[in-house]
């Protein structure tokens, strides 16, 4: 198992920047989630750390070897596909000897090895079973069992689960993490399903067009997003921007806007021109009071919580809250936001403005 | 608009039995979705109401009348289903115009003009009316598809998982606006799906099938706080409801034999000690795995919790659900 860094790379596709200077550092063991919309380059990232795809320019080093115009086959790692590509008319203990064998490993260690892994993954009754006849989940298990067999430096997934259904692909998930735990693998992997990539990933990145957007643990790419893109982008619903012009003042703890002043983490840097107050759905609650008003549009009942959609003078925001607060369609009611929790974002540039909130993550971002 | 019945229907493929009995109805104006995995029996329940299939026994009724001998042209409904199936070489408005020029409807053409430009209007689709389908995205394309539904004024709309092939931004916008529509329209909506989010959010009332059989029908609220079994306590919930032997907290009434616990229902703090075996953090709520006498539970905790695995923490039960041998709730 090995570190992986990644540094300055870059993939040209002809006239179109696919990836434009990237660089962070996967650590030993660790579950790292590349994250973004499709066409942001989280794949072509991938691939060439892969060494399926060579970079225009940059380093990777992979266990301290710079490997980045070295070819696949000598950079020793293992890649999962989301469709899982197995050989279907070996069964499932060829499948999983194959890699092995094209290694030349002695018969009695492939065995061995192939037994080990099979116990891994929960598949020892399945390995004489031909593949076309297994459930997804078990073609799957067989996919990601090709690719452990070998030992590799790192794994790299690309979307593996993006072809299941929802229930069992929340299943798999778990499992591939609880997998992950036991081996301790340095992993790679690559969705655009924001849920997925908070679940499963120690760190994240997060991707646009081409450019890394922010890089860090989920919880805190979640609570301190780096720009609006990634504010929108996680999170369900996803946070909500209040767009107003204004400036704040180096040290200030409130903005004021529609003449009232709303609580914000104490500003490190001034700003003047268009502003977005922006606030996560489950910090905003109803109350009778609150200056800040807004009128009910609808609720979506959730079980443990609900989803109210409000329309203010800034345009609609969703809060969400207990499933038992009230909250009647047609109702003006007043907004309280959990000011310690707010991101104040350059409207134009979709920037965080540093805050004493999130200046510990935006400074090593 | 009307409200529509099934009385005692029965439908099998073969062997293969699809629908059991199942008696329900959809009044004038709500918004029934039927919830359950494939092979419950929900699509055939919209074939049979729509007349694309004939029940083996039993009677569906529109407008308080028998449609059994109707075909599905006079049976005066609009269906919706998970592709969009557009005509391709035609453009938007006159993929949205399609349902009103047929034969048996003769609208006239001003008509179909003020109807077409409405509907565009309520889907947020007029600036792309003379686009072709074809040249739209996929969330485009499936409001014009259920925009070819609402031109017209059926006895019912019935929707078969319309939002499943899109992606999840697009489904929470088209979530609220469909409800809003159903809402304004005061139209009358069965709606499929295997989604327990767009179950709990839209519907008036839920009607949960199981193998063929509808095991219970009633408002989400009602649903979700009231499950009659195990089988419907488990559809809905997130995280998923844990089941445990009833006796691990002791107090379970007689004769239970499970208990399920909601996160609502655990409360932590003191009662039985726990293992924490992962925090699992999904930004707007931490989920909290745990070992108890080696069963797992999971519930929600503070988002910027301490806790770390290895901590041990205590949970007692607060108004949990009993289950009996059968899986019949109890208490």
């Amino acid at each position: 198992m090995a570190e992986i860094i990644v540094r300055n790379l870059r993939k040209q596709f002809g006239s179109f920047p696919a990836v434009q200077s990237s660089s962070f550092k996967i650590e030993d063991g660790e579950f790292f989630m590349l994250l973004g919309p499709s066409g942001c380059g989280k794949t072509t990232t991938l691939r060439m750390i892969a060494g399926l795809e060579l970079p225009s320019s940059g380093e990777i080093y992979i266990g301290g070897e710079e490997v980045a115009q070295k070819p696949a086959s000598q950079r020793d790692i293992a890649f999962v596909f989301q469709m899982f590509a197995l050989y279907p008319h070996m069964n499932v203990r060829k499948n999983l000897s194959y890699p092995l064998i094209s290694q030349r490993m002695p018969r009695a260690q492939v065995r061995a090895k192939v037994a080990e892994v099979a116990a891994i993954l929960g598949i020892e009754s399945i390995l004489d079973r031909p593949v076309g006849g297994l459930s997804g989940g078990d073609r799957q298990r067989v996919a990601l069992g090709r690719a452990i067999v070998r030992n590799p430096k790192a794994f790299m997934m690309d979307e593996p689960l993006g072809a299941l259904d929802a229930e069992f692909r929340e299943h798999m998930a778990e499992e591939l993490r609880a997998l992950h735990d036991r081996m301790g693998a340095t992993t790679v992997y690559v969705t655009h399903d924001q849920l997925e990539a908070m679940q499963m990933g120690d760190k994240i990145v997060v991707m646009n067009h081409g450019v890394i957007e922010q890089f860090g643990k989920p919880q805190d790419v979640y609570d301190k997003p780096a720009t609006m893109f990634v504010a929108e982008f996680i999170g369900s619903p996803s946070m909500n921007f209040l767009r107003f012009h204004g400036s704040v003042e180096r040290g200030a703890t409130s903005v004021k806007l529609h003449h009232q002043a709303l609580v914000v983490p104490q500003m490190r840097e001034p700003f003047d021109g268009g502003l977005a107050f922006g606030v996560r759905p489950e910090h905003i609650r109803l109350t009778d009071k609150g200056a800040y008003r807004g009128e009910v549009k609808a609720t979506e009942y959730l079980g443990t919580t609900q989803i109210i959609t409000l329309k203010t003078a800034h345009g609609v925001i969703k809060a969400s809250a207990a499933s038992d607060a009230v909250a009647r369609v047609g109702e003006t009611v007043g907004l309280e936001f959990d000011g310690t929790t707010v991101t104040m974002f350059d409207n134009q540039t979709g920037r965080a403005l540093r805050s004493a909130l999130n200046e510990g993550v935006l400074a090593h971002g | 608009m009307a409200e529509v019945s099934l009385q005692h229907a029965t439908k099998s493929f073969g062997t293969q039995i699809a629908l059991v009995d199942v008696t329900m109805t959809i009044a004038d104006g709500s918004f029934v979705v039927l919830l359950g995995p494939t092979g419950a029996g929900k699509t055939t329940t919209l074939r049979l109401i729509s007349g694309l299939e004939r029940p083996d026994t039993g009677d569906i009724l529109i407008g308080g009348r028998s449609v059994l001998n109707a075909t599905p042209a006079q049976r005066d409904v609009a269906m919706v289903f998970q592709q969009y199936s557009l005509y391709p070489h035609l453009t938007v408005r006159d993929n949205l115009a399609f349902p009103l020029r047929s034969p048996t409807l003769r609208t006239p053409e001003g008509e179909i003009k003020r109807k077409v430009a409405e509907v565009a209007e309520v889907l947020r689709i007029t600036g792309k009316l003379d686009n072709k389908a074809t040249a739209l995205s996929g969330g485009e394309m499936q409001r014009v598809s259920i925009g070819r539904a609402l031109v017209r004024d059926p006895a019912i709309y019935l929707m078969d998982e319309p939002l499943s092939s899109l992606d999840a931004k697009l489904r929470a916008d088209l979530r609220v606006e469909l409800k809003g529509i159903q809402a304004n329209l005061g139209a009358t909506f069965l709606y499929v799906t295997h989604d327990q989010i767009e179950a709990m959010t839209m519907a008036t009332h839920i009607g949960v099938l199981d193998r063929g059989r509808l095991v219970q029908f009633g408002s989400p609220r009602d649903i979700y706080e009231n499950p009659v079994n195990l089988y419907v306590a488990g559809r809905l919930g997130m995280p998923r409801l844990n089941v445990l032997p009833a006796d691990v907290f002791g107090g379970a009434p007689a004769g239970a034999k499970t208990i399920g616990l909601r996160p609502e229902h655990v409360s932590q703090g003191a009662g039985k000690s726990t293992r924490v075996t992962r925090i699992e953090r999904l930004g707007d709520q931490t989920r909290l795995h745990l070992k108890l006498d080696g069963h797992d539970i999971v519930t929600l905790t503070d988002v910027h919790t301490d806790l770390e695995p290895g901590d041990h923490v205590a949970i007692e039960p607060r108004n949990p659900l009993f289950f009996d041998a059968g899986g019949t709730r109890i208490a």
